[in-house]
Order: structure tokens, then C-alpha cells, then sequence
């Protein structure tokens, strides 16, 4: 097993003895320190990809126009660590083949749920896709009943019900996750149709990969909003990479998709996900947009999907070739975790002995309920028909 | 009892339970429009302004995924297609998401009530992406909710109940009842969803039919009574949930059944109901059962060819006098001529 592997596999990948190097090399140029290589579109500095195009590009933290405070800083490292250690716990646990529905692991994301939902007021609704782990437990979804769900027991946030894909923990402000490309992009702008017509004052989000924007219901969605100028914020999770197509195949060469968005007179920024503040000080600022009738926002973050498609292994493991190592690991060495961990320690927010202690503890938390689900009933058989 | 037109009972059925629920709306192409989908929006457009009755681009995917999340909030969002072919667009929407909602979340989603109308048209040269009648494809699916009222007092109450029921409702409204009378209360009421109706009782043989054929039921029925044949004929208005027991139940009395819907045989309502008596009332049957439903082919333009194309009172009655032994008859011409003038 390669290093990197053991390093995911034990779950503490941020906080092995490497983990300094990584900050120092932020010093320098945070974007410009790793250069993706290998068969894809991007073999130019992350500075540049984020860049071209981007009017509004803000990166260095000097340039955010809502940065967050300490406490903000703090409370999505936590969120982080949260959303890390139950994508690492379910993924070493799934080969057990007791979590019995395919499952799409959100490891290597977390900067972008955390960073968006971080930005979301208690009566904001949000939305995603089946790669629906991170969103769920970012905005506070029950870790037990998500493992509870994976396990196809009573507890489940569904009942056992929906698995993976299907998940929902609406009083936390999660309505629901889908498993058809577009559908909850629809249903977040239905939502906010509801929440204008209202005047409430609150925001729908919706989460999804770049692979969404294939389909033609996104742009059917995405233009309703946009006629309606409703308080919707569409948070794209671009990792490059539909299940194991790249971009090549999906997009026409030098496209663009915040200028394609942005042909539906929608406000659209691309932006680093893997910088949890950067993705809440864009989110901030689009919820605000969106909140106070200035229409819809489409946050383009910049990702990189660790593991396969759907399942828990490493593609380079399972010894698939459509992405390349070098590719991986450069992606791997902009791991969010690390990052927020030493802007942390920079910043004198937390000793790397706290964040230590944090990553232990949310670590055995996590293990701890996952276990518990495992324990939990089945369903009854009588109970099928029920809600049908 | 005063009478409305089957269009005035939606309008009057649609404005009642917008006066009473501030959550229902209406979006679709067209529902703002002076002529307010066949004269059924037009009213409470007038009365509830563009806040609540809305045109929307031609988007039938998103616009039910919107409606369901608009649902999902607490609204009670109804859809309007002007024709089921432009539904087949939604279907994802409708019965990957909506029909599905309340299960597959495990009840811990709420629900999405919404209502989706949808016409189906016929005759003028509608053709075959213009005339559709999806209820087939649509009663597949568990978690759908699908009616057919064919009476004007149906048509107010079955909306009533749809725009309270607590899950996805679609209505399909036949294009050749617009037009039609009859009595329908003043006040709001609802008609139970799930009950079929007895519109005549009978004696030698059961009718059991859905929306326009309904018409052409009671037509067939109306003459053969001159000929001294009684028929039954119930009107399913409720497509799914299926009245099992008053199809049964006529069975057992008469032992004799024709089906007849606005749709195919292949997979059709038709062949639900003949499955249904073959299964639970087999030692009642006195016959095998026969169905009445479209030629095996897509609907023609030409009138030559429509005409041809529609089963019509004529042919259930024939089909009656056959399953009956009977043969002669002095059935004469009773077929109605159609009077639509077109275009649309």
C-alpha cells in the first residue's frame, strides 16, 4: 500500500508528521505550490484555472470580502474534522459488506459543504445529489442515522429506506438528497419560490458536481431562478471528473461554466473549494445576494474527489488508470483538513497539539457511533408498506 | 341544482380552495392567458393575480421538480400541461421524486402535495404526440395518486380533494368534457378519492369505463335499454387507488364485463380491470371479458382515419349485443357527431 494510502486508510491523514510541509508551502503561493498533471485538461497552476475568466477571483485571504472571524475559523475546522473522520470511518468500514447500498464518498470535498454551510442561517434549506454525505453532515445531520441508513436499519434517517443517496434531516435544515442528476437542483429553486412568494427571508441551496451541468434540466432549473431572481445558491462541486469521464469528454474545449452560467444573467464565481474560507466568504456573500432579493448565485469550487465514483477504494488502488497518481497526489496535498489546520496554527487560533487533540477526539466519536448504528434493529417486515 | 360546464366546475372547485388555502398556486405555459387553459384558469387568475397563477417557461422537468420543492416547504402548487404528451418531459420529476417522496425518506421528509392537470386532446387532427392519455403509465407507479373525473360534479370535487390530499395528485382532463352540463353544488365539497361511481345501474351487463368513455357508455346504455338491455356502467373517476370492490361487486350481479378506456389495451386500464375479474371474480364470470380501448397504433391526423381510429357508443353497444347472444337489434345510428371547430 503506498504511503498515501495508509495515510487515508488510518483515517489522520492531516495530522501525520508531514503535515507541516504543506503550510510552509502555502507561504509561498498557496495556489501555485501544486501543479496538476496527467491526462486531463489542467496542467496550468490551480491560480491560473481559478483565474481565467474570473473577474471576481479573491484568493489570498487579504482579498475576502467577509472573512470569517476566529470562532468561524475554529467552528468549521471542527465541522471539518466532522465531515473527514465519518467519510474515513464508513469508507474503512464499508468492505465489510454490511453497508449494503452504493455509496459515493464525499473524502477529499470537505471544504466545500463545510464552507457553504457555514454561511446558511437555521431556516435556510438545503439540497444535494447522492454524493451526499459531506452536505448532510456539514449542516449537521445525525452521523448515527446517516450510519444507521448505511446499514439499512430502523434508525436510519429514511427508516432504511432511501441509503446513501437518499437522505434527510430536514428539522437540521437538510431537506433532501437525490440520486437523479438535476432533480434537487429543481427542487432547491421550488423552495425559494416558496420562501419569496413568502417573503420569508431565507435561502435554498443546492449541491452538485460539475457533471449536473450536463444535463438540461439543470439549465431548465437554473433559469427559472434567474427570471424569478430567487433566493437560491447553486454550490457546484467541480472535481473534473464525471464517475470516471474527464471534462474532455463532456464539455467542448476552453469551456467555461460560470461564463456559461453567467448567460443566464446569474452571478457566477469559481473559487477554490479546498479553502474552506474562501468557499464560506463566497457563500456569505451569495446568501446575502440571494437572501435580500439580489437573485441567484453559482459558486463554481474547485474539488478533487479522492476515492472511486461510488465505493470506498482509491481508483489507483482498484487499479484504474482514468485519473493519474501524480494527479492524486497533488490534489491530496491541497487537503482542505491540512489547510484549515495550518491557517489555524498560523494564525495562533489553535496549537497543533489542539487540532491533534480535536482530529483524536472527533475520531473516536465518529467510530464509536458508527459501531452503535451497526447494533441497531432492522427493520420490521411489517413495517414495508409504511408511507408507500 | 344549477348547472356548469365541466370547465366552470375546475375554475369554480380551483377558486374556492384558493380562497380557503393562501398555499395553493398555479404555474404553467398559458394558465394567465385570457383563454386560461380551455376556460379553467381564467377566473382564478382574475381573482388571484399573477402572485398566485403564473405562465412559466416550457420547462415541464423543472417546473415539477419546483413544484415539489415548493410542495415540500408547504405550498400546494398546481401544474397545468396543456396536453399529457408534454408530460412524458416531467416524468422524472414526477415519479422518480414526487410519487416516491413519502417512502423512500421514510416519511421524515414530509410530503409534496401537488397537483398536476393535464388534457388529453382529441380528434381535429391532434395526432399522436397531441392526444395522449397517460393514465396507464402514470397508475403504475406506487406513491402516484391518478383520477379521472368525467362529470362536472366530479371534476369540482376531485380537485377539491385533490388540492387537501396529503400527496402527489395528477388529473387528467379530456378534452371533449369541457363542453359538457351538469349539476354541481354551490358550496366547496370534496369526492372521495378512490371511489368509482355507478352512473347507471344494470342488470345483464357491467360498463366499466374512464372519462370520455364514460359518455359514450352511458350513450350505448341509453339505447340498448330500448331494446330491453340493462346495462351497469361505472365510472372509475379514480384511476389509482382502484375501487376494487364496487368493480366486483357489479360482477358478482351482472356476470358479464366490458372495459373500456381512453388508452391502449397493452398494459392499459383495461386490461388492470379484466386482470382484476379473471382473478377475484372468476366463478361469477358468465363470459370472458372483453376490452375497449384504442386500435394497436398511434393516433392518425386525417379525419378519415380518425374516424376509424376511436372506439365510439356504437361499439360498445355492438359489443354488448354480442356478449349478450343477441342478434338482431334495432340499434340505429347513435354515435355522436363531433362538433369541435378547432384548432386546439
Amino acid at each position: 500500500m503506498t504511503g498515501t494510502g495508509q495515510r487515508l486508510q488510518m483515517g489522520l491523514s492531516h495530522i501525520d508528521t508531514h503535515w507541516v510541509a504543506p503550510y510552509h508551502l502555502r507561504k509561498q503561493s498557496r495556489l501555485r505550490a501544486f501543479q496538476p498533471c496527467g491526462p486531463v485538461q489542467l496542467c496550468f497552476p490551480l491560480g491560473d484555472f481559478l483565474n481565467h475568466n474570473n473577474p471576481s477571483a479573491r484568493t489570498p485571504d487579504s482579498n475576502f470580502l467577509a472573512p470569517p472571524s476566529a470562532d468561524k475559523l475554529i467552528e468549521m475546522h471542527r465541522a471539518l474534522l466532522r465531515v473527514r473522520m465519518t467519510e474515513e470511518t464508513l469508507a474503512r468500514r464499508y468492505p465489510e459488506q454490511e453497508m449494503r447500498t452504493p455509496t459515493h464518498f464525499g473524502s477529499g470535498q470537505e471544504g466545500v459543504s463545510v464552507g457553504v454551510c457555514s454561511a446558511l442561517g437555521e431556516g435556510d434549506m438545503v439540497y444535494t445529489h447522492h454524493r451526499s454525505h459531506n452536505a448532510y453532515v456539514a449542516r449537521g445531520g445525525s452521523v448515527y442515522e446517516l450510519a444507521a441508513e448505511l446499514y439499512g436499519r430502523a434508525d436510519g434517517c429514511s427508516l432504511g429506506r432511501g441509503g446513501s443517496v437518499h437522505l434527510t434531516a430536514r428539522d437540521k435544515g437538510f431537506m433532501v438528497s437525490s440520486a437523479i442528476l438535476a432533480e434537487t437542483v429543481a427542487t432547491a429553486v421550488g423552495t425559494a419560490l416558496a420562501f419569496a412568494m413568502d417573503g420569508a427571508s431565507k435561502v435554498a441551496v443546492c449541491f452538485f458536481g460539475e457533471g449536473t451541468l450536463d444535463e438540461g434540466a439543470f439549465y431548465e432549473a437554473i433559469n427559472f431562478a434567474a427570471v424569478r431572481k430567487l433566493p437560491v445558491v447553486f454550490a457546484c462541486e467541480n472535481n473534473l471528473y464525471a464517475t470516471e469521464s474527464p471534462l474532455s469528454v463532456r464539455q467542448a474545449e476552453g469551456s467555461d461554466l460560470c461564463e456559461r452560467v453567467r448567460a443566464f444573467k446569474i452571478t457566477s464565481e469559481r473559487l477554490d473549494g479546498n479553502d474552506v474560507a474562501a468557499v464560506y466568504d463566497a457563500a456569505l456573500c451569495a446568501v446575502e445576494q440571494a437572501r435580500s432579493g439580489g437573485g441567484p448565485v453559482f459558486l463554481e469550487c474547485m474539488t478533487y474527489r479522492w476515492r472511486e465514483h461510488v465505493g470506498p477504494l482509491l481508483d489507483h488502488d482498484a487499479g484504474r488508470t482514468y485519473r493519474s497518481k501524480a494527479e492524486f497526489d497533488a490534489w491530496l496535498a491541497r487537503d482542505p483538513v491540512v489547510r484549515s489546520a495550518a491557517r489555524l496554527v498560523e494564525q495562533g487560533l489553535a496549537t497543533a497539539a489542539e487540532v491533534e487533540a480535536w482530529a483524536a477526539d472527533t475520531k473516536a466519536e465518529i467510530e464509536a457511533t458508527v459501531e452503535r448504528a451497526r447494533q441497531a434493529a432492522w427493520p420490521q417486515a411489517e413495517t414495508l408498506f409504511n408511507n408507500a | 341544482m344549477r348547472t356548469l360546464s365541466y370547465a366552470e366546475a375546475i375554475s369554480e372547485g380551483t377558486v374556492q380552495a384558493m380562497d380557503r388555502d393562501p398555499a395553493v398556486f398555479i404555474a404553467g405555459i398559458a394558465v394567465d392567458y385570457p383563454s386560461g387553459i380551455f376556460g379553467t384558469t381564467t377566473e382564478p387568475f382574475r381573482k388571484f393575480g399573477k402572485a398566485r397563477v403564473f405562465d412559466t417557461p416550457a420547462m415541464e422537468n423543472a417546473l415539477t421538480g419546483i413544484a415539489i420543492g415548493a410542495a415540500a416547504v408547504g405550498k400546494r402548487p398546481v401544474i397545468v400541461h396543456p396536453r399529457n404528451d408534454f408530460m412524458f418531459l416531467a416524468f422524472d420529476q414526477l415519479i422518480n421524486l414526487a410519487a416516491k417522496w413519502k417512502y423512500m425518506y421514510g416519511g421524515r421528509a414530509g410530503t409534496v402535495p401537488i397537483v398536476v392537470r393535464a388534457v388529453v386532446g382529441r380528434g381535429w387532427g391532434q395526432g399522436a404526440t397531441h392526444s395522449q392519455s397517460l393514465q396507464a403509465p402514470l397508475a403504475h407507479f406506487p406513491g402516484l395518486t391518478v383520477l379521472m373525473p368525467t362529470s362536472p360534479h366530479d371534476a369540482k370535487g376531485l380537485m377539491m380533494a385533490a388540492l387537501q390530499h396529503d400527496g402527489p395528485v395528477v388529473i387528467l382532463e379530456h378534452r371533449s368534457l369541457f363542453g359538457l352540463r351538469g349539476e354541481v353544488p354551490e358550496a366547496p365539497f370534496t369526492v372521495t378519492i378512490g371511489k368509482a361511481d355507478v352512473v347507471r345501474a344494470g342488470t345483464d351487463l357491467t360498463v366499466v369505463s374512464t372519462s370520455f368513455m364514460t359518455v359514450e357508455a352511458l350513450r350505448a346504455a341509453e339505447e340498448l335499454a330500448k331494446d330491453g338491455v340493462s346495462l351497469e356502467v361505472i365510472d372509475l373517476r379514480s384511476i389509482r387507488p382502484l375501487d376494487e370492490i364496487t368493480i366486483l361487486d357489479s360482477i358478482k350481479k351482472t356476470g358479464r364485463l366490458i372495459v373500456t378506456d381512453t388508452s391502449w389495451e397493452m398494459c392499459g386500464v383495461v386490461s388492470e380491470v379484466a386482470a382484476l375479474a379473471a382473478e377475484k371474480a372468476f366463478h361469477s364470470l358468465k363470459a370472458p371479458v372483453r376490452r375497449i380501448a384504442l386500435p394497436n397504433c398511434p393516433a392518425p391526423v386525417s379525419q378519415a382515419l380518425e374516424e376509424v381510429f376511436y372506439p365510439k357508443a356504437s361499439t360498445i353497444a355492438k359489443a354488448a349485443l354480442v356478449m349478450l347472444g343477441r342478434t338482431s337489434s334495432s340499434l340505429g345510428e347513435i354515435d355522436r357527431v363531433d362538433d369541435f371547430k378547432g384548432p386546439y
